[in-house]
Parts: structure tokens; C-alpha cells; sequence
């Protein structure tokens, strides 16, 4: 669309610029998704008027003639306004669904402000409207794209801090490590346990490891058969592997699961995992005597 | 193997290895939502786990659904793939048969942890796997 043949939009945005603001702002109220309880009429005035203006200047320069192409140099403001009003609004809690709605809720005063003044043209009124939707839709599509972008990086980063957090090797005593896992053993993090240990066992001229499942809600085969392989490696570093932390119902779906653990060591918890990984380094655990009396 | 009437109660692409996870969470959510016993739940998950990675390591991957039977109170777990097939039954339920390098417990071993179990494959035609467990 050129400067030259200004829509109706246009002219609207120029003319009653303050109008269609006051309708969109009533249109959220009424749909619910003005929320109040987070911004004062005069923060949500604000946000809105940024955006139409934002909105209208975008409109001078787009060409609605094609498909709407949010991403286009035309729409850039337009972006970054959004995703200011996104960010604020998103920050105090506001859903996705709401934000949605929140920039829908422009269509239905538009429309019937083009109504009005195009009622005796009904072929130009359709094409205005169904190029203004479409221009809402992207918009609100946008949003959409914007927040599941922004999720998916929380996900990942969070995926990645899991990775790093849920193997630690701990020093328990001299020559006594403890590796707990927690949640899935999955091939990944079996070999990361795998190597985290190795390494520690080195580090740290261990002879006794730990290993505790406590945490590990399904042991099914392949678990198992991580578990047996590290314990197999440990071995072969010249140390020893308690499994500890097997709870009865674990124990009898090994049993049924036909799991034989072989050679390997395994404790009920990892209370009595440490008492027999004392008595293989040498030590013993006492009371202190009580010298008070 | 015919799917009860409705919809499952939950449905779990499997694709890649962390959708195990997802498979385990969703039949453990169930269970719990069902008031199963807790030595039950880690059977039954236990068999899922089980059969949903042959589906997704044998079988290229599968789709896991589960549903709520009632009168007796049950749970139902149909999980599919469309892979190779499993030539001899009979030898793959066997404990210690495995084209990989795996323990080779995982099909008999489920079929133990669980009250019904049921196998369909043909080479070529991919595999299905039914497992019912009372609560």
C-alpha cells in the first residue's frame, strides 16, 4: 500500500488515534485481560498508546498487498515495542493466552470504526477488515513465536545446568567417595557418572565408591546394566563399589526383571553403605566417651 | 490387538531417549491419580520402561498410550512401532537373546513384572506390545 492511497486504517489511526485507544483499552477491560491488579490505567494507557503509534507508523510503510511478514524492516519498531510490552507485562505475570488477547482485542473497535465510515462501500469495508486482521493475527502470532522462543531457552539452559548439577562426586572420608543420582539414568548420564567417577577415583586415590540409587525411582534394565558396567570399571581402577539406596520394591522388581548383580556390593542405604566402606579403609565409627560425670 | 472404546487417558511419542522419561511420567501419574500400591507402580513403570525403549531402539520409535480400565480397576498400556519386527517371538522372550548389546532381559522381564502381556509382531511389520496391570 502506498503513502498515496492512505487506507482507511490509516486515516483512523491519524484521525482518531485517541478513540481507538479508549475502544481497545475498554475491549481489554471487558475481556478480562486488562489486569489491573498488576498496571494502573495510566501504565496500561501508556503501553497501548506506544504500541498504536508504533502500529501506525508500520502501516505507512508496509505493503499489506502480500502476506504479512512481521519480520519485514517495516514492522521493526513495531517489534521492539512489542516485546518491550511483552517483557513488562510477562515479568509481573501476565499468561501467554492474555498477551494474546491483549493485542486481539484491537480488531473488533477497528472494525467497527471502518464500519462506520465505510458503510456505503462494503467491498472496500471487507478488504479493509480481512487486511487489518490479518496484520493483528501476525502480530499476535508473533507473540506466540516470541514467548515459546523465550521458554524453550529457559528449557535448554535449564536442561543444561541439570546436566552439570546431577553428577557430583563427593569426598565422604580419605580414600571414600560418594556419587548420589537422583531422577534418569539414561545413557548420557551414565556416561558422564562413568566419568565423573573414574576421574575422582584417580583424584582422590579412592578405594571405596558409593554409588547411591536413593534417588533413582525406575531401575530397569538398562539402568541396571549401566550400574553393573561403572561398578565393572570401578573395579577395574583397583577400587570397590557399594551400591546403595535399593528400597524393597526395587529389590523385587530386579529379582523379577532377572537382574543378578553378580559380585557386586549393595547395602540397603547409604547409612550402612559408609559403615562397610569405613571398615574397608580401616576405620571404625564410635561413641565419644562420656568423660562429663 | 483392539484399543478399548474412548480416548487414552495419555499418549507419549517416543523418539528419543528423554521421552522414556516422558513414558514413565505419564504411566506414573496415572497410577498415582488411580491409587495404585506403591510395589505395583514401580513394577508396571518398570515393564514401560522396558518396552518402550525396545520400541524406540529396535523399533526406530513408537507411540505409547495408556489407558484406565474399570471394573476391575486396571491399567492398560498399548505401545507401537512400526520397525523391523521381531523374527522369533518366542527366542526374543527368552532371557538372555539380544541383537544388541544389552542384557537381553528386557521383553521377558516385563512380561514378569506385569498381569497381562501380550506380543503382535511380523518381520517387516513393526511390533505392539499390550501390558495390563491390576492396581
Amino acid at each position: 500500500m502506498t503513502a498515496a492511497q492512505m487506507s482507511e486504517v490509516q486515516t483512523i489511526l491519524a484521525e482518531e488515534f485517541e478513540a481507538v485507544l479508549e475502544a481497545w483499552f475498554a475491549t481489554q477491560k471487558r475481556e478480562g485481560v486488562r489486569r489491573p491488579d498488576l498496571f494502573s490505567d495510566a501504565e496500561s494507557r501508556r503501553q497501548l498508546s506506544e504500541l498504536l503509534r508504533a502500529f501506525a507508523a508500520a502501516l505507512q510503510q508496509a505493503d499489506l498487498s502480500t502476506a504479512v511478514d512481521i519480520e519485514a524492516e517495516a514492522w521493526s519498531d513495531l517489534r521492539l515495542a512489542l516485546s518491550e510490552v511483552t517483557l513488562v507485562r510477562t515479568e509481573r505475570g501476565v499468561a501467554p493466552w492474555e498477551m494474546t488477547a491483549f493485542v486481539l482485542a484491537l480488531k473488533q473497535p477497528v472494525a467497527s470504526l471502518l464500519q462506520e465510515r465505510l458503510s456505503d462501500d462494503t467491498g472496500r469495508l471487507l478488504q479493509e477488515v480481512s487486511d487489518f486482521g490479518r496484520v493483528v493475527d501476525a502480530f499476535a502470532m508473533h507473540i506466540n513465536e516470541h514467548f515459546i522462543a523465550e521458554r524453550d531457552e529457559i528449557i535448554d539452559r535449564q536442561r543444561a545446568e541439570m546436566m552439570e548439577l546431577s553428577t557430583p562426586v563427593v569426598q565422604l572420608w580419605e580414600r571414600v567417595l560418594t556419587i548420589p543420582l537422583i531422577g534418569t539414568l539414561d545413557s548420557m548420564r551414565a556416561q558422564e557418572v562413568m566419568e565423573n567417577l573414574l576421574n575422582a577415583i584417580v583424584e582422590h586415590q579412592a578405594e571405596v565408591v558409593i554409588v547411591d540409587i536413593t534417588g533413582v525411582r525406575v531401575v530397569d534394565t538398562q539402568v541396571a546394566q549401566h550400574l553393573l558396567r561403572t561398578a565393572a570399571a570401578v573395579r577395574l581402577m583397583g577400587a570397590e563399589a557399594i551400591i546403595s539406596g535399593i528400597s524393597p520394591k526395587i529389590a523385587q522388581t530386579m529379582v523379577e526383571l532377572g537382574v543378578d548383580v553378580g559380585e557386586v556390593t549393595t547395602r540397603p542405604t547409604i547409612r550402612a553403605a559408609l559403615a562397610e566402606a569405613f571398615r574397608r579403609v580401616g576405620f571404625s565409627i564410635a561413641r565419644i566417651e562420656d568423660t562429663r560425670v | 490387538m483392539n484399543r478399548p472404546p474412548g480416548e487414552p487417558a495419555a499418549r507419549v511419542e517416543l523418539c528419543r531417549e528423554r521421552d522414556l522419561a516422558a513414558a514413565r511420567l505419564a504411566v506414573s501419574k496415572l497410577l498415582d491419580a488411580m491409587g495404585a500400591r506403591a510395589l505395583r507402580k514401580t513394577r508396571f513403570v518398570t515393564a514401560v520402561s522396558e518396552i518402550a525403549r525396545n520400541a524406540l531402539d529396535h523399533g526406530g520409535g513408537g507411540t505409547l498410550e495408556v489407558w484406565q480400565l474399570a471394573r476391575p480397576a486396571r491399567i492398560r498400556v498399548l505401545c507401537r512401532d512400526a520397525g523391523p519386527g521381531i523374527a522369533d517371538l518366542e527366542l526374543a522372550l527368552t532371557d538372555g537373546f539380544s541383537t544388541a548389546r544389552s542384557m537381553g532381559k528386557g521383553l521377558g522381564g516385563a512380561r514378569r513384572l506385569v498381569d497381562e502381556f501380550r506380543i503382535e509382531s511380523r518381520p517387516g511389520g513393526g511390533t505392539t506390545v499390550e501390558m495390563v496391570s491390576k492396581l
